[in-house]
């Protein structure tokens, strides 16, 4: 630590930041734009301008841009000499030129960090007289609004896109006064992270355009923490809500997980919980319908069944562990099925051990620093998206520790950018198809998933000469594996990635023997694997049973009733299968948000909560345990699918339903089944906790319309909501103190209205927050085990004749059920389609766009086809999760013909 | 007993006196136009909606009894899709129309709105819309603004240069 003065104080800083996040991290208010702390320094926008003293009898000091100043030791600094703030006034007051008068009708208005600078600053008069330079705007997709007059040219938002982001697609243009952030045309996005232009731009040029069907201002939502539910990362997100509608979702800090930035889909995928379709109160069969029944008989109904005969359960990994947990503990742990397919299930359950055994699953923020990645069989962008931005970040590592080593410190962006020139560090992708990762790969690799394993157990093989050896490998394959293996050799800090992408058990073990062969030779390895769905984990963790075996059990007739929590089953398996298994029970059971196709045929129907009127803990791809919290009480009947299980629990008078009275007590239940979910009760305070006796609120100090809002019901104000199952208030009482970080409902300090204000929670600047990150982590190998390879090469992949391997082809917008259903993701959602390589293709005669008739065991179906110049001989792709073959699990061989 | 006289005849003396009670209602008191009473929503020169849904109104009320919601025209022009006021909550305080942008929201020098009923005191927009500027007749904020609307292009607004040409390399 070095020792710095500010304005004649001491401070005690840590002298690998620059001075900027030294001040910022002390808490003092120093105006700034153009630094960000994922993206470091340029020192653009002149904004930050403090004084530096020579020397004690140094009087007059000079002017240096904060963001751009290394800490020296002793360094004597003022940033409230009059000059320089004079120097600031004036710089604002030069960015304010031509900024419009748009702000009562300007999105980012009450969360403008140029509002907030602007005051800060003290320029509150225009002087400037003349005419205001004016801009086109573009449209930009329906995920961004773009408004150009209101830009201060401070560049952040092509430093995040094309920098940080890799986009293509946008920059800036024109010259002097004129310069224009924008597409060449009108156009949607390309990049999958545009979202975060939101967040990153410091007034409203990039709004959000789902925010503004029905907008809000920050200081009217109703926010809570919460935890993203289209993907297993685990991204902490605040929801919003006014007027009993969700509103919008922005980023939530977390160090360890998504630091600052979401992907689009986590952002923009939540419009699923105002959706037309979801279900609003209990429904029973009555002459063949489903009508409204009230709550009472529902469960009456429900507990009937449960006296009339065997249960089954079939949970899911979009439920939290606490509704798992009910289901298992109403059927029993015998009846508990997973509720995804077999194949995925014996995939999740070897990911499960593999990260049991270690190497430990690593956090996002080790995968960032790691200096060379191996990424096997994984499309990361579509399945975990966030990751795909931090896989991103490594091929910059080796110039960070390189200009760290010319003394360049690692904050001077453009001068890093210089010194690398375009050159990355070693990331290797290896995937049937194209990735989007692949402009900043070293190398790609494209094969068959066997053949992606056998390169992975190849490289783990050079690495290691113990495990096991590949036979059969063709020499370029065999020096590209040589290479790999190489890289990651001499990196300092490897990561491997794998996931769930190819749907093969093979490619995830060979990523593993990869990691625990650089383990072996000491290195920090940082090893990830990718799942689909928010509680994917944590499903897995309470071991259920095969849902194939529910199949089996319902043929025996040992299922008179199944209950099917939060599932689409026509996802999860063949149509015919589902129809069998729903056929042969007397009665079902659903328990869902969303009406569906598992939902048509429910007899009884429970309206649940999707996550944002929900609470739970979820384990994510990280093994963090994480808890979210309802931004809002759940309208009607609607209430938590743990809770309907505990009431009928309740109703049989079993003595869990008894006990459970609210989330703490199921958290409880849970941790003391489950010794590997024993820590659960650590992922956030319980509902008693109370900071200097009062909930933390979940309205802001500003809310407005309090005695307005619902007077046209009523012109008396009810009594607020209470929540039992969270130290978290329905109302803006409450002490004005910082909660933890698994309670913090938003970021917002005096001063600091924007999301920028995260600068005041954390311990240092781009640091943990203070107190420690929201979540812990489950799965912690022990120390100095070894755990030994995975002896099972496959045989090398060899395509058949007029068959075709089909694989699974995830798409971050419409591959993941319920952003689906927003609307603004189901637009960028693409068509159901087969795709073909090239010479596949041509050997069936068929032309791009032509129609093809997919024959899989388990259904078939005429798709348009897409050519994929990328893809492997003998493999086809199909859309994961999207199109009429959805409930096939794949990979699997089937026929592709082309229809006369 | 000359201390009773004495309050007898002060008595007795202000009979005389000038009147301060108003016979209201038959006689109705001077207001003055700035008098804060009945809030009202006030339309632009152009006959428009003045409100712009901001919000500022709703966040300045220190007893939050001002509710909206914002929606847009198809040519982004923004208004409030509602606008609420409970009265019975009411201060008359005026900070809504100090924060108002727009000089959308006023209040006006009508003080008439007892009710037996404590329901009838919440106004919805048709209640507060009138036809008129107010007590400000000359301001229209979208010409002011730089957002594009109707019959009102980028540029167009008042000290706005036109567009600028993205394809210029002039220096």
């Amino acid at each position: 630590m070095s020792k710095i003065f500010v304005d004649k104080k001491a401070y005690e800083v840590n002298p690998k930041q620059n001075l900027l996040e030294a001040c910022l991290g002390h808490g003092l208010d120093l105006p700034y734009f153009c630094w960000h702390p994922a993206m470091g320094s340029v020192g653009a926008c002149r904004q930050c301008a403090v004084k530096v003293y020579r020397d004690e009898n140094d009087t007059r000091g000079r002017i240096v841009m904060a963001c751009m100043t290394p800490i020296t030791e002793n360094m004597l600094v003022s940033i409230q000499d009059p000059e320089v703030k004079d120097f600031r006034a004036g710089i604002i007051e030069g960015l304010m030129m031509s900024h419009p008068h748009d702000c009562p009708v300007c999105d980012e208005g009450g969360e403008c960090h140029l509002q907030d600078m602007t005051v800060m600053s003290g320029h509150n008069y225009r002087r400037y007289e003349f005419r205001k330079r004016t801009f086109r705007n573009q449209y930009l997709g329906p995920l961004l609004n773009h408004e150009m007059n209101r830009c201060i040219q401070c560049y952040r938002c092509t430093r995040f896109y094309n920098e940080y982001a890799g986009g293509k697609d946008f920059g800036p243009q024109v010259l002097r006064n004129l310069v224009y952030f924008g597409r060449a045309e009108d156009g949607v996005l390309e990049n999958e992270f545009s979202g975060n232009l939101v967040e990153v731009c410091p007034t409203g040029v990039f709004t959000d355009k789902t925010l503004k069907q029905h907008y809000t201002r920050k200081w009217d939502l109703q926010m809570a923490p919460t935890v993203c539910a289209h993907c297993a990362l685990g991204c902490n997100t605040t929801a919003g809500e006014r007027y009993g509608t969700l509103r919008r979702i922005v980023n939530r800090y977390n160090s360890q997980v998504n630091g600052y930035f979401l992907c689009d889909r986590g952002r923009f995928g939540y419009e699923h919980v105002n959706s037309a379709r979801r279900i609003r109160s209990a429904r029973a069969r009555r002459d063949g319908q489903l009508a409204d029944i009230p709550k009472a008989e529902a469960l009456d109904r429900f507990s009937s069944f449960a006296a009339a005969g065997k249960m089954i359960g079939i949970g899911s990994p979009r439920s939290s562990l606490e509704a798992n947990f009910a289901l298992r503990a109403l059927v029993g742990p015998e009846n508990f099925y997973a509720g995804i397919s077999d194949a995925a299930h014996r995939l999740l359950g070897e990911m499960l051990a593999i990260l049991r055994q270690g190497p430990a699953p690593a956090s996002l923020l080790q995968i960032e620093h790691a200096d060379a990645a191996l990424v096997l069989g994984e499309d990361v962008t579509n399945v975990a998206p966030r990751m795909a931005l931090t896989l991103r970040q490594t091929v910059r590592q080796v110039w960070l520790d390189k200009a760290e080593k010319m003394r360049i410190p690692r904050w001077q962006d453009h001068a890093v950018r210089e010194l690398a020139q375009k050159d990355h560090g070693p990331l290797f992708v290896a995937s049937p198809y194209a990735t989007r990762l692949d402009d900043v790969a070293t190398e790609t690799h494209r094969a068959a998933p066997d053949d992606i394993a056998r390169l992975g157990f190849a490289v783990a093989h050079i690495l290691d000469s113990a495990s096991p050896e590949v036979p059969g490998l063709p020499e370029p394959v065999r020096a590209q594996a040589e290479r790999i293996a190489k890289a990651l050799q001499e990196a300092a800090r490897p990561a491997v990635v794998s996931g769930v992408s190819t749907g093969s058990v093979a490619v995830v073990r060979a990523a593993a023997d990869v990691a625990r062969a650089l383990a072996k030779a000491g290195k920090p390895v940082a090893f990830a694997l990718a799942m689909e769905e928010m509680n994917s984990l944590g499903l897995a963790m309470m071991e259920p049973k095969p849902l194939g075996e529910a199949l089996e059990a319902a043929r025996r007739g040992d299922a008179q009733t199944v209950v099917v929590l939060e599932n689409d089953l026509y996802r999860r398996a063949p149509a015919e299968t589902v129809d069998a298994l729903i056929g042969a029970a007397a009665h079902v059971v659903v328990l869902d948000s969303l009406e569906g196709r598992t939902t048509e045929k429910a007899e009884l129907l429970l309206p649940s909560t999707p996550f944002a009127e929900a609470d739970g803990t979820v384990v994510s791809s990280e093994g963090r345990a994480q808890r979210f919290f309802r931004v809002y009480p759940p309208p009607g009947d609607i209430q938590d699918a743990w809770r309907w299980l505990a009431d009928v629990l309740g109703l049989l008078t079993r003595p869990e339903g008894l006990s459970w009275k609210n989330l703490d007590d199921l958290v409880e239940a849970v941790a003391r089944t489950f010794p590997a979910l024993e820590r659960i009760r650590d992922a956030a305070p319980r509902a008693s906790f109370r900071i200097a006796g009062a909930k933390i609120p979940r309205q802001p100090h500003r809310y407005s319309g309090r005695t307005s809002m619902l007077a046209n019901i009523a012109v008396s104000e009810p009594k607020p909501p209470e929540d039992p199952d969270s130290a978290l208030s329905f109302t803006m009482e409450g002490a004005p103190v910082e909660p933890p970080a698994a309670l913090q409902p938003f970021f917002w300090t005096g001063g600091w209205n924007s999301i920028q204000s995260v600068n005041k929670f954390q311990e240092e600047i781009a640091g943990p927050l203070r107190g420690g990150d929201a979540g812990v982590r489950l799965i912690e190998p022990a120390a100095g085990s070894a755990p030994g390879y995975l002896n099972t090469v496959p045989a090398a992949f060899t395509p058949r004749s007029a068959e075709w391997l089909v694989v699974a082809r995830h798409h971050i917008f419409g591959s993941e059920e319920l952003s689906a259903n927003a609307p603004a993701i189901a637009e960028l959602s693409p068509k159901p389609y087969v795709a073909l390589g090239a010479e596949d293709a041509a050997s069936l005669g068929a032309a791009e766009g032509a129609a093809v008739e997919v024959k899989l065991e388990g259904g078939s179906a005429r798709l348009p086809l897409r050519i994929e110049s990328g893809l492997p001989r003998g493999v086809a792709a199909l859309p994961a999760g999207l199109g009429p073959l959805d409930g096939i699990t794949l990979p699997i061989w089937g026929r592709i013909e082309l229809t006369r | 007993m000359w201390s009773v006289l004495r309050s007898l005849w002060l008595v007795l003396m202000h009979m005389f006196k000038p009147r301060f009670t108003v016979q209201y209602p038959d006689e109705k008191p001077y207001l003055a136009p700035r008098y804060r009473g009945r809030i009202i929503l006030s339309r632009d020169p152009d006959g428009e909606e003045r409100c712009v849904a901001c919000h500022l109104c709703a966040i300045a009320c220190p007893v939050d009894c001002i509710s909206l919601q914002a929606t847009e025209d198809e040519h982004g022009r923004r208004y409030p899709e509602w606008f609420r006021i409970n009265f019975s909550r009411c201060i008359f305080c005026g900070l809504c129309e100090e924060a108002c942008p727009t000089y959308a929201i006023q209040l006006t020098p009508d003080i008439e709105m007892g009710e037996y009923n404590r329901q009838n005191l919440v106004y919805e927009k048709e209640n507060l819309l009138i036809s008129g500027t107010g007590k400000y007749p000359g301001y229209n904020f979208w010409r002011v603004a730089g957002v594009k609307i109707k019959d009102k292009d980028k540029g167009e607004a008042e000290r706005e240069a036109p567009p600028a040409d993205l394809h210029t390399l002039m220096p």
